[in-house]
């Protein structure tokens, strides 16, 4: 039965609070739906990253359950490794459990340096469910660009001058090299829409084959938001057509949910400093326009409504 | 019951690590140690093995696949040489940081560029300080015994350290020879599991890997280092069981005609036969010659050595591998801070050779040899590196 309501969602919580995430931070709203829904029986496997250092400030650690960090570029080879030892451990009778195996990246983890491991695991079929964690930039190390950098987004490594608009390409698309790995799932997610994202998440655990998810997550500092708006900044890249919500099954694409008014990109551009050197250059605008109107016939966005007074 | 086989060095590993009840196998192909998996792959084929066997995308995805499987409590095992171990490299200090008992088999070779396939030591010298436990074997016998101890080794709990048995690449990987065979259920018995406490467990969660600031970090790896450190004592206990169950003797160090020598050679590996036939004939020439095995490089059992090489007149280190723009080769380095260390005041003199698979030939060590003799009176040390077959 697919979730309907924030209230049917499960009420344990694995990710403590009192970790050292920034306040407004996006991110521990994922990782608190996907470990609720995922349960005890859960190892999570965490590539170097904000999450990774903002959640386990030896002594302390925000995970109730089994968590495990290696290094920056392998989180899906570890999680292959863990997955292979339970599954050989119970084989053998030397554990009773099925455990889920959930690896957890950022975007420069899993689409940049991490791609190739993540490549060997889906190919290979392993049994872990992948959640990206997309904040479209290394803010660990201080909000560089990586391949999942928007075009025209201010990083500290793209910064705007005179000769620059930012950065000069196109966000890689991730989804895309997922899926020609021909894995049991794929999914976009956004914490805008917590029941769509559940269920995805739900599915991805269903399918006993590598499952990946991708969510969007604004980021105060990276992102030059205001900390209480994240999740609205997230619903309107959804709104705008820059994050269509949809997922891959069995061979096809579904859009999963629908927006029947699409924002022009501006409206979400407008609250994020990242982007604020582009609001005098219409050239750039209407190119980031085009692209996104591109996104939004492929998913059978609506028309775009001019910003309602 | 035992019985004997004809194996390479790669087959013997592998057949140790059956007999192992290996639980995690992720592997990668590279010359000359790929044999090792082909012949795991296959016994997991015809079901004489239950392992998961991970064909990974790169050594970098092995050894972390390895460290992740073994810290959720398997048994792990991987493979690799050369430029796969120094690909490895990152991810080898974080399994010797996490205590992950991993085991790994190196067939040594020389590293790139110029690439090259063949024998010297260059790889495991590149990876000599990440916190593994380091054993090297002479011969192929050497390579089955040692792997059998591994586990034992890596898996007590005075010790959770990774373990790296090498062996000369093509020399012993792939050549043939004689290997006695302990029974499977001994195998089984001696390296039975210890269950660790700190393992990826849902009734017991604890986070692995987290992030040490300054007021932590240094007992962190303090402690790692003194397990090091300290598990020659667990070494010593094992390669005693494993005497009382083979007959089969082993120590940190192999001494060969050392005790009256009064010039002796350090080497590591399989080259130390052709210095026992260089050294059997020079005793018959009336040379006092001897050798040491540095069979347990890490930890480096400095106090050891110094109590065989005390009396001699004049030391040789021979280096199958060198260290570009530093004053002397690795395993001269450590043997002189141990000489320094423990004031021991005797010559020793740095022997570089079998350099990218250069044969070292029963003369070559006699030439050694001979140095050794020349310099006894001279300076404590010499100014530099003896490359012995070299043409320039
Ligand atoms: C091999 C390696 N290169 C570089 C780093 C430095 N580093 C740590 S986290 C990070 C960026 C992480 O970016 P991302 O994966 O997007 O996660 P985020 O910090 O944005 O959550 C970098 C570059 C590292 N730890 N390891
Ligand atoms: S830098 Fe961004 S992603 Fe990292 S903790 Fe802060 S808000 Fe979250
Ligand atoms: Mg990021």
């Amino acid at each position: 039965m697919p979730y309907r309501a924030i209230k049917q969602l499960p009420a344990e919580e694995y990710l403590a609070p009192g970790h050292d995430m920034c306040a407004g931070c996006t991110v521990p709203i994922t990782v608190r739906l996907l470990t609720r829904i995922a349960g005890k029986n859960t190892v999570v496997v965490n590539a170097t990253g904000c999450l990774e250092v903002s959640t386990t400030p030896y002594p302390r650690s925000a995970w109730k359950i089994p968590w495990l960090h290696l290094a920056f570029e392998n989180a899906a080879a570890a999680g292959s490794g863990v997955s292979a030892a339970f599954k050989v451990l119970k084989r053998k009778g030397l554990t009773d459990k099925d455990v889920k195996v959930v690896v957890l990246g950022g975007d420069g983890g899993t689409a940049d340096i991490g791609l190739q491991s993540l490549s060997g695991a889906f190919e290979r079929g392993d049994d872990i469910t992948y959640v990206c964690y997309d904040n479209e930039a290394y803010m660990n190390t201080g909000i560089q660009r990586s391949g999942t950098t928007p075009f025209g987004a201010w990083t500290t490594t793209t910064p705007p001058g005179l000769l620059s608009a930012g950065q000069r390409t196109w966000k890689k698309d991730l989804m895309g090299i997922v899926i020609a790995h021909r894995v049991k799932y794929a999914a976009t997610a956004s914490p805008s829409h917590i029941i769509d994202a559940a269920n995805k998440i739900e599915k991805a655990f269903s399918k006993g084959g590598p499952a990946f998810i991708h969510f969007l997550q604004p980021c105060v500092p990276g992102w030059k938001i205001d900390p209480s708006l994240g999740v609205k900044i997230a619903r309107l890249a959804v709104q705008s057509g820059l994050w269509p919500l949809y997922e891959y099954e069995d061979g096809s694409v579904r859009t999963t949910v629908q927006v029947a008014k699409r924002v022009p990109v501006v409206e979400y551009f407008k609250l994020q400093g990242r982007f604020k050197h582009l609001m005098n250059r219409p050239e750039e605008l209407t190119l980031i326009q085009n692209y996104a109107d591109g996104l939004a016939a492929k998913h059978g966005y609506g028309p775009l409504v001019p910003a309602s007074q | 019951m035992t019985s004997r086989l004809g194996l390479s060095g790669n087959t013997a590993a592998a057949y140790a690590v059956r007999q192992l009840d290996v639980d995690v196998v992720p592997v990668y192909p590279i010359t000359p140690s790929t044999t090792i998996m082909e012949t795991l792959a296959q016994y997991a084929a015809d079901g004489r093995m239950d392992a998961e066997i991970i064909t990974v995308e790169s050594e970098h995805s092995a050894i972390s696949a390895a460290a992740a499987a073994s810290a959720a409590g398997a048994r792990t095992f991987t493979s690799t040489s050369s430029q796969g171990l120094l690909y490895m490299h990152e991810v080898l200090y974080v399994t010797s940081g996490l205590r992950l008992p991993v085991v790994m088999a190196v067939a040594n070779r020389a590293i790139s560029a110029p690439i090259n396939i063949w024998n010297d030591q260059s790889d495991v010298f590149a990876e000599r300080d990440t916190g593994w436990i380091q054993i090297h074997a002479e011969s192929v016998q050497d390579v089955y015994d040692r792997m059998v101890q591994a586990y034992r080794i890596a898996e007590d709990s005075r010790v959770r350290l990774p373990v790296m048995v090498n062996y000369d690449g093509f020399v012993l990987s792939h050549a043939h020879g004689p290997v006695t065979i302990v029974a499977d259920e001994e195998v089984a018995h001696f390296a039975r599991r210890v269950a660790s406490p700190f393992r990826l467990d849902p009734d017991s969660p604890i986070s692995l890997g987290a992030i040490v600031w300054p007021d932590h970090y240094f007992e962190v790896k303090y402690q790692a280092a003194r397990a090091l450190e300290d598990s020659r004592r667990v070494i010593d206990e094992v390669q005693n069981d494993f005497r009382g169950m083979t007959g089969r003797k082993y120590e940190l160090l192999r001494p060969y005609m050392a005790e009256d020598a009064d010039f002796l050679l350090l080497a590591i590996g399989s080259v130390c036969g052709t210095i026992k036939t260089a050294a059997r004939k020079m005793r018959s020439e009336g040379l006092k010659v001897g050798l040491i095995g540095l069979d347990v490089y890490r930890p480096f059992p400095g106090k050891e050595l110094m109590r065989l090489i005390g009396g001699a007149k004049a030391v040789g280190v021979l280096d199958k591998a060198f260290l570009p723009g530093s004053m002397a080769g690795p395993a001269y380095t450590d043997v002189t801070s141990a000489l320094c260390r423990y004031g021991v005041n005797v010559p020793v003199h740095d022997f570089v050779a079998g350099i990218g698979g250069r044969d070292i030939k029963v003369e070559d060590v006699q030439t050694m040899y001979r140095v050794l003799e020349k310099a006894k009176d001279n300076a404590r040390f010499d100014r530099e590196i003896h490359y012995v077959g070299l043409r320039r």
